[in-house]
């Protein structure tokens, strides 16, 4: 492997580039008879200066390309990340999600104006529902983290309509994404945490511990986010029931399952989907997502207005919204979500079918079992090689100890084999964690160039571990200083924002 | 090898206490300043706040973590070091000098007698440390 | 179709290779109780040319936007979207990368963002900006909760001009964290600055208004945000970032908290989402602010590179005590927004905003002399406006969409106080004759229906 310098350069800020006097967009001009706008908004309302770049199309075009050869993507290569499902994006759900009948359609319009558009969110909540073994669906929710809000909101409301308003804890595990202790606390519960035990799932004597008649909720995520199942979830959900608590499903890790089991069947109240994984919206960069979430009956009426309803058959079908729903949590969202991510997700669906959607499945299990069983001779695997899920979580203790070598090194050296490292550090339980999830979509010759670049960075963090703490080389930017980031805080660039008064002519 | 002054007393919690007359310096051990990694923010209490022993004093934050203070004694605090407010970094450099975090007046001298010595914090850190 | 290339050659080597006959006997932590025994009851899969055709047929019995002639506005608004918007954002490299934790190979994303936050501070005239939430409606949810954790009170005071979706977001995050929200009365179509004066006291965390406020007029920002001063509570305003190109900046008033809703910029209209809340505050906010932020570094080499940064307040590290659970955010959609702000630039912006003044001013002048027609005189306005008309409104919309017009938002449903009015809302895609032909149409309904 060489270490090589970058060639792809530098790429000065887009305010860097301005010129006085530039402009892009071209604008029609005005119409109608104008007046003044100091005459018609109040000169004192007027802005003195607009610090905004000046720059041509060319310019913006050039800029944003060249900020693409700075960005790793799925379309470019892949992504190992555990509880990530980075999965191919495809095209074809692109292309439907700009069909103007779909992009150019207003909220509000007359609703007999967009009868297709609520077909398709009840045909995809119908669908979801299926999929996940539930009786309902929202798509309002715009993050998995905004569905364990609503979920939790949902549970408050529910206990407290039962005059068990008391019920104020959530019990969760320790090794649960931040997200889910984070949406309970935004609710005002308190949070129990459970261990897991020594095969890697929750501890039930410990659950038996934390519940009381106190606990409203009990969230869990299977596959869990070892990437192993849960076994004994069955009897989780019926203990949980039983101390009058409800149990929600983070639905991350729902790759695994598809077409193979269902969180509904397993005693689950309330789950959340993530859209952007499961279901192949792509990420881009952080979002846009959509945490759909579905309920058993018991939380139906607790559903954020307004919800989609269907009223005959066929072609006789009429949809509408339905708002007038006394026991809703309310409206977590402006409008009904993000709708052209349901599109998306509507498409993916239609594309796979049942047959498809258990491929996935079993396609996810199948790759991730093989990372597993090719790596567990390099890598120290947590929980003793167990048969994992759509995920194996892989601990980089071992070569810490024996090498100084962290998972944090080995993920930025495989960044100069071509791949985006695998999550580290989560889950916390697991020391030096690196936690890997092919997906269904990379083909066995792409994860079998993966599996090598791996047993390399073993071979070289005992050969030349300075050589892996020292990664990367061939990127655009070594590592960076992230002390600094935090201490001479630079959040925008000033001199953008240091403008002459006056607008310009 | 991180270092542990032996004329310091230390907590299960990675603090430590100097102790002169009827007065205790307080501040976080060479392991944990290691483990954090580079101290970015110190939330300190201010001078004049009582504290009772195990209770929670403040946070110091790196980077990538937050780690909850807990005072290994009981009493008024009489100072802070907001002097490295913004050089947090003498934290990591020099944890049991200029790193110090706060000073208290010792309400019950007793209470000394639970904490750890330099020999049994570095089994205690040795071990995992929790 | 299904995106999966194991074939069975590939499956078999793999089973080999971990070591089992075949694939059921990857499935032993599964308890037999609960694996399907069934396919799920989904319609089958369609080929890719089906599947398309399908979803014009879905998309077919929809009127939309582009093949009609729109005056409604009310939080969603179709404005110019200049082609490199959609053709750069649609790029692969941006569309199908994970959010940026590794930075190394992030670095468009991070810089992407890095301006974008430098632009909604320009824009906004804030000291801050995250690198966005989901809407504008959580985020002044996000800014009244960070509200009641600064001054440790437990009122939010909410204008009655903001948007009602918004209003009711707010609402339901307040009563589910135990918060209380009251309203501000309206006084015509602002907000009533005498009866805001009398609530705004020692229990108060913040006031919320709206500027331009949901009826499109101005809001006096300024005297709102020293009432809230006054009272040692933050004043926070939902601005339209389209109506930054002419109208001073929250920023300039003293604002605490601004926030918005992003998909003027450059997004289509997208039946209501994905959305953007871009989020902008004041330096003092920085240790308890939501969402992700992307600061400036060096790396180990001295070169300018670009990393999220603050992450201590975020979720995976703080889990319960974190700023916010917000995660995965609206990037993409940022992205879009500073395509969009650079390509329309200082010039276009402003241009932008005097244009839909301009044609929204003409409109109401233009209508204000209909029969059956009433507007009120005195608020100055920015792009909407509020109509009275003798007629009902949900009919007289009817007879326009016969002629392909989707008229403006009846209001009664949201203020029965004002059951015969409508909300209409002119953008700089709006034509004279378009204008003149919505006029006349309007004219024409109502002599129709009297």
């Amino acid at each position: 492997m060489s270490t090589k310098t970058p060639t792809v350069k530098m790429e000065p800020l887009i305010f860097e580039k301005s010129r006085a006097g530039r402009t892009g967009a071209n604008l029609p001009a005005c119409d109608v008879p104008a007046a003044d706008a100091a005459s018609l908004l109040g000169a004192e309302n007027l802005r003195d200066s607009l610090p905004l770049p000046e720059v041509s199309e060319l310019d913006v075009v050039r800029h944003f390309t060249h900020l693409c050869e700075r960005n790793y993507s799925i379309d470019g290569g892949m992504y190992p990340l555990g509880s990530c499902t980075m999965k191919y994006n495809p095209k074809v759900n692109e292309k439907a999600a700009a069909i103007p009948g779909f992009a150019s359609l207003h909220p509000l319009q007359p609703v007999e104006t967009v009868q297709g558009a609520l077909a398709l969110i009840f045909e995809l909540q119908t669908m979801l529902s299926e999929i996940c073994g539930m009786r309902e669906t929202t798509l309002q929710p715009s993050a998995g983290a905004h569905g364990e809000l609503l979920a939790m909101m949902m549970v408050k409301s529910y206990h407290a309509d039962r005059g068990e308003a008391h019920r104020n804890i959530v019990v969760i595990p320790d090794a649960a994404h931040g997200t889910n202790p984070a949406s309970a606390a935004r609710c005002n519960f308190k949070v129990k945490g459970v261990p897991s035990n020594s095969r890697g799932r929750t501890d039930l004597d410990a659950l038996d511990r934390a519940l009381d008649g106190n606990v409203a909720a009990f969230m869990l995520t299977n596959p869990n986010t070892v990437g192993l199942f849960e076994s004994d979830i069955v009897e989780i959900c019926e203990r949980v029931h039983k101390a009058g608590a409800l149990v929600y499903c983070d639905g991350a890790n729902m790759n695994a399952m598809l077409g193979i089991t269902r969180p509904g069947d397993m005693g689950f109240d309330v789950m959340h989907f993530n859209l952007h994984k499961t279901f192949s919206t792509p990420h881009g960069g952080g979002g846009p997502g959509c945490g759909a979430v579905s309920v058993q009956e018991c939380l139906a009426p607790y559903l954020p207005s307004p919800t989609v309803v269907r009223t005959g058959e066929g072609d006789a079908a009429r949809y509408a919204f339905h708002s007038d729903r006394p026991r809703s949590i309310g409206r977590i969202h402006s409008f009904y979500g993000a709708f052209l991510l349901a599109v998306r997700a509507y498409t993916y669906i239609r594309s796979n079918g049942a047959a498809g959607l258990r491929q996935i499945g079993e396609n996810a299990l199948l790759n991730a079992n093989y990372v597993r069983a090719r790596l567990a001779g390099h890598y120290d695997v947590a929980y003793g090689n167990e048969t994992c899920m759509h995920e194996v979580v892989l601990s980089a203790q071992r070569q810490k100890q024996e090498h100084g070598v962290r998972a944090l090194d080995i993920s930025k050296r495989l960044m100069d084999y071509g791949f985006h490292p695998p999550t580290n550090y989560f889950p916390l339980i697991v020391p030096e964690a690196l936690m890997i999830e092919p997906t269904e979509t990379e083909s066995k010759q792409t994860i079998d160039e993966f599996i090598e670049a791996m047993i390399a960075i073993a071979d070289e963090c005992e050969s030349d571990p300075e050589l892996v703490r020292g990664a990367p080389y061939t990127t655009v930017v070594s590592r960076l200083d992230e002390t600094m980031a935090v201490k001479k805080l630079d959040l925008r660039f000033e001199p953008a924002l240091r403008e002459a008064s006056g607008a310009s002519t | 090898m991180a270092s542990v002054p032996s004329d310091l007393k230390y907590t299960k919690t990675h603090e430590w206490v100097r102790v002169e007359g009827d007065n205790a310096t307080i501040g976080i051990t060479d392991h944990a300043q290691a483990e954090l990694g580079d101290i970015t923010f110190l939330d300190l209490p201010q001078p004049g706040v009582t504290l009772e022993k195990g209770a929670q004093f403040g946070e110091v934050e790196s980077v990538k973590a937050v780690s909850e203070l807990f005072s290994p004694i009981g009493g008024e605090v009489t100072e802070a070091n907001s002097g490295i407010a913004n050089t947090t970094e003498v934290v990591n450099e020099d944890p049991f000098g200029k790193g110090w975090l706060i000073k208290i007046k010792i309400a019950e001298r007793s209470e000394l007698d639970g904490l750890m010595d330099a020999a049994a914090y570095e089994a205690h850190a040795e071990a995992g440390g929790h | 179709m299904t995106y999966i290339s194991n074939t069975a050659a590939d499956r078999a080597e793999m089973l080999a290779a971990i070591g089992v006959q075949e694939f059921a006997d990857l499935l032993g932590s599964i308890p037999q109780a609960i694996r399907l025994d069934r396919e799920l009851a989904i319609p089958p899969a369609l080929d890719e040319h089906s599947l398309v055709r399908r979803l014009q047929s879905l998309a077919a019995q929809n009127s939309d936007l582009e093949a009609n002639l729109s005056f409604l506005g009310a939080g969603i608004y179709d404005h110019f979207r200049p082609a490199v918007v959609a053709a750069l954002q649609s790029r692969g490299e941006f569309l199908t990368a994970y959010t940026p934790y590794q930075p190394e190979v992030s670095q468009g994303m991070l810089q992407a963002i890095y301006e974008y936050q430098t632009l909604i501070c320009g824009l906004t005239g804030m000291d801050l900006s995250n690198a966005s939430m989901y809407d504008a409606a959580t985020g002044l949810a996000e800014a009244a909760l960070m509200a009641t954790h600064l001054t440790e009170r437990d009122e939010i005071i909410c204008s009655r001009a903001v948007h009602p979706h918004y209003r009711h977001v707010i609402e339901t995050y307040a009563k589910w964290t135990g918060y209380r929200v009251v309203e501000a009365p309206l006084s015509e179509q602002t907000t009533d600055m005498a009866a805001l004066r009398s609530l705004v006291g020692a229990r108060t965390a913040c006031v919320i208004t709206q500027h331009p406020n949901f009826f499109g007029c101005l809001e006096e920002i300024g005297p709102i945000t020293e009432a809230a001063h006054a009272a040692g509570a933050l004043s926070i305003a939902s601005v339209d970032p389209i109506s930054l190109g002419l109208l001073k900046p929250p920023g300039d008033y003293g604002v605490d908290i601004a926030v918005g809703e992003g998909q003027s910029l450059g997004s289509p209209m997208g039946f209501g989402g994905p959305l953007l809340g871009f989020f902008a505050c004041g330096m003092r906010f920085l240790r308890g602010f939501p969402g992700r932020i992307v600061g400036a570094t060096v790396d180990q080499q001295g070169r300018r590179g670009y990393t999220m940064t603050l992450r201590t307040r975020e979720q995976d590290i703080r889990r319960e005590k974190a700023t916010s659970n917000i995660c995965t955010n609206q990037a993409l959609i940022a992205l879009a927004a500073t395509i969009y702000l650079c390509e329309l630039g200082k010039d276009g912006m402003r241009r932008t905003a005097d244009l839909c003044l301009q044609k929204a001013h003409y409109a109401r002048e233009q209508l204000s002399a209909v029969r059956g027609v009433t507007v009120e005189a005195g608020s100055r306005f920015f792009k909407e406006f509020v109509i009275r008309v003798s007629v009902d409104p949900e009919r007289l919309n009817r007879r326009l969409l016969e002629q392909r017009i989707v008229g403006g938002l009846p209001l009664g449903g949201y203020y029965p106080e004002i059951s015969d009015g409508l909300l209409i809302c002119v953008t700089e895609t709006k034509s004279r004759e378009d204008i003149d032909r919505f006029v006349a149409a309007t004219a024409a309904a109502i002599e129709a229906l009297s």
